[in-house]
């Protein structure tokens, strides 16, 4: 890149500023968890994972968070993804592929509605010690 | 397509001292073989802070924090957690044995932080100048040049309350302002960057870990008082620091933020580095001065002050590393905000350089006004080995001790020079009770005497002088006239030293006498030291009735003093003890005793 101009300088920021935000783990209220457990990569996790950074980056949502944890417990029902985002109960969908991945982030947390035919329950209280099992749902 | 992951490795001098830089490149190596490089950004930032249990990686957005990461541990890193999105376990840090496994943000190191300095230390590439500008990085200079005018800038710092960080305290815009107005052809900027307290390392971690907001601060500096070239002025033992700066400007006149017509303007400005050989002295602005003009590094009678003759007898604004990384911020987040961090008096953070005999050790960078407490017990995490609090030095060789009854002070420049200390650099070493008070003003001593330039005799004389009756202390040789000889001596360096080296120098010993005066008594009428450290003063002991005859002391025992057979009771032989404190150190029956 030659000399820049301060125009040239926004907009390399702009452009730059995205990369950096996806590091950036304040001011992100909002947490999509992706279950990547033996089977939920198995069931294709990967594919989720990257839909939902692909939405995120297409829709230019900088708050959320993208975080991958171990198996959700669900295991009949993967790939498996937890919302966490104020305002909206707390929901675990199962069989997100990519294309129910890119719904949730349009209707659940642009629409901040749920999504239908996807919502599973956590796993029973008595089985997550020291969790209330409430699903707030 | 985007990184999924982040590792964020730490590669400041601490952390590559400790092989991060071989960890970086296994983790490289590793995401290779995994096929997972297009998955997750490797980054080498620059220091986390947390340097008590680097090297430290990072893993982001999972907000794993590891610590004393080895580079074979890069396997399992990028095979279980990038691949498999498991957390290592026995890598996290855990902040005590009870307590879980702490994110990022719960760690108490971190959380009474406030990071305005260090903002993008430890976050971003300091290699990378995209990285810099993604964080609002040459956004104040735009700002600067397009809508301030110079008098803008200066009333910003003014509303803003920042004053020098290299330790005085004295009001940057007044300094800029100054400079600014005498009538001159040329006028030059220079950076300070010349940290030489013992255990400080604040300066160098600001250039390493985020070298171009200081380039931006001197631009900004450049445009506001009218000079069009600056200097950095960086000692040599500083490799990474320079390596990275220079980068980086390289990287920042390729772009047009330095060299000519800067953004399109009609402003000019130029950065040179000019490196020192080390020498304490060139950190007093006068000689640091002359040191760039290739003269030799002494200093001069001030006033004239560098604004008004300054660099080859120019006009010339100095500031210190930290001063400037406040200045792109104040510009671009407004004086208002900036002014309602920290104290009435002293606005804003500061950086300090937490070492000594405490658990937590590493960078830190709190609001002004935030009680020593607070650092000691909860950033610091508390006096190491359960050893019970003593006192904490501040400001290094010029400064003073802070002893537990000032504990809740805030920190601030008034408070520590009404306790007799100073704000100084940052450099704050905690002492516990085996340190003795007596050594340590004489090691403070000893430095400021080996660095004295020697031009003017207050220093030159007074310092040795001082030394050799606190050495004769130290050897349980001093008198109460030695006292009296510390009083009249001090001051008179105080007041008639050439340049804040000597005038500062008595400080530790004046300031240390005035809290822990029984201690310096003990030494002088009983012979004695207290902490047990003066090695003329302490003698061990074995308790006949306690040792079991072990024979660990005597195979410990570097000058072969302890004689003794297995199960019978050992002794040590007087005249060949060196007292280096080894056999009591390692008697596990308390067997040993010091007196």
């Amino acid at each position: 890149m030659g000399k820049m101009t301060l125009e040239d300088l926004k907009k390399l920021r702009e452009e730059k500023r995205r990369d950096l935000q996806m590091r950036d783990t304040e001011n992100k209220n909002i947490q999509i968890i992706v279950g990547m457990g033996t089977s939920g990569i198995a069931a294709g996790a990967k594919q989720t994972l990257d839909a939902f950074l692909d939405e995120l980056s297409d829709q230019n949502l900088t708050n959320v968070a993208v975080k991958q944890t171990g198996s959700l417990g669900l295991d009949h029902a993967e790939p498996t993804v937890e919302v966490i985002m104020p305002d909206m109960p707390r929901v675990i969908y199962g069989r997100v592929d990519a294309e129910v991945a890119r719904k949730i982030v349009r209707k659940h947390i642009i629409g901040k509605a749920l999504l239908n035919g996807h919502i599973f329950d956590r796993p029973a209280a008595d089985i997550v010690q020291g969790k209330s099992g409430k699903t707030e749902a | 397509m985007a990184f999924k992951q982040y590792i964020l490795v730490c590669g400041g001098t601490g952390c590559e001292s400790s092989n991060s830089g071989n960890l970086f490149k296994n983790l490289i190596r590793e995401a290779e073989e995994a096929g997972v490089r297009e998955d997750v950004q490797i980054v080498k930032t620059g220091c986390f802070g947390f340097c008590e249990r680097g090297p430290i990686a990072k893993v982001l957005p999972d907000e794993a924090f590891y610590v004393d990461v080895k580079p074979e541990d890069a396997q399992e890193i990028i095979s279980e957690h990038v691949v498999k999105g498991r957390a290592v376990e026995r890598l996290l840090y855990k902040e005590s044995e009870s307590k879980e496994h702490a994110r990022i943000d719960e760690i108490s190191f971190y959380q009474k932080q406030f990071r305005v300095v260090l903002r993008n230390c430890g976050f971003i590439n300091p290699e990378s100048i995209d990285e810099y500008i993604a964080r609002d990085g040459y956004a104040a200079l735009g700002k600067v040049l397009s809508e301030m005018k110079p008098e803008d800038v200066i009333e910003e710092l003014k509303a803003a309350g920042l004053r020098g960080r290299g330790g005085a305290g004295f009001p940057t815009w007044m300094k800029w302002n100054f400079t600014r107005q005498v009538e001159s052809d040329v006028r030059y900027i220079v950076c300070n960057a010349d940290e030489g307290d013992p255990g400080a390392y604040m300066d160098r971690s600001v250039l390493e870990g985020d070298p171009h907001t200081v380039l931006e601060a001197m631009t900004i500096a450049g445009y506001t008082i009218g000079a069009a070239q600056g200097y950095i002025y960086i000692r040599a033992e500083y490799p990474l620091a320079i390596e990275r700066l220079k980068l980086a400007i390289a990287q920042a006149k390729e772009y047009g933020l330095l060299g000519e017509k800067i953004l399109g303007s009609d402003f000019s400005f130029d950065i040179e580095i000019r490196l020192g050989a080390g020498a304490f002295v060139c950190g007093e602005e006068t000689a640091l001065l002359a040191s760039i003009e290739g003269e030799r590094g002494m200093p001069k009678p001030r006033p004239p002050f560098p604004s008004v003759k300054g660099l080859w007898g120019k006009p010339t604004v100095i500031n210190n590393v930290e001063t400037w990384a406040n200045i792109p911020v104040i510009i671009s987040r407004g004086s208002e905000w900036f002014a309602r961090i920290g104290t009435e008096t002293s606005k804003g953070t500061k950086v300090f350089a937490l070492t000594g005999k405490i658990n937590n050790s590493g960078l830190i960078e709190v609001p002004m006004g935030t009680s020593l407490r607070d650092i000691v017990y909860n950033i610091g995490g508390g006096i190491a080995n359960g050893k019970k609090f003593k006192a904490v030095q501040t400001g290094g060789p010029s400064g003073g001790v802070i002893t537990s009854d000032f504990l809740d002070t805030p920190i601030d420049y008034e408070h520590l020079q009404e306790l007799g200390s100073i704000m100084g650099s940052g450099g704050m070493i905690v002492m516990d009770e085996d340190d003795c008070i007596v050594d340590v003003a004489k090691y403070y001593l000893g430095f400021t005497v080996d660095e004295s330039c020697g031009k003017c005799a207050p220093c030159r004389v007074g310092g040795r002088k001082l030394y050799n009756i606190l050495d004769r202390i130290s050897r349980g040789q001093g008198s109460m006239e030695d006292i009296e000889r510390i009083q009249t001596i001090g001051f008179s360096m105080q007041r008639a030293s050439l340049c804040g080296l000597g005038q500062t120098a008595p400080n530790p010993v004046l300031s240390s006498y005035k809290y822990f005066q029984d201690e310096y008594l003990a030494h002088i009428n009983e012979k004695r030291c207290p902490a047990g450290s003066c090695k003329e003063l302490v003698t061990y002991h074995i308790l006949p009735d306690k040792c079991i005859g072990c024979t660990l002391c005597a195979r410990r025992c570097p000058v072969n003093a302890i004689t003794g057979e297995r199960k019978q009771t050992h002794v040590i032989d007087q005249d060949s003890c060196i007292k280096c404190g080894e056999c009591y150190e390692v008697c596990k029956f308390s067997a040993v005793v010091r007196a």
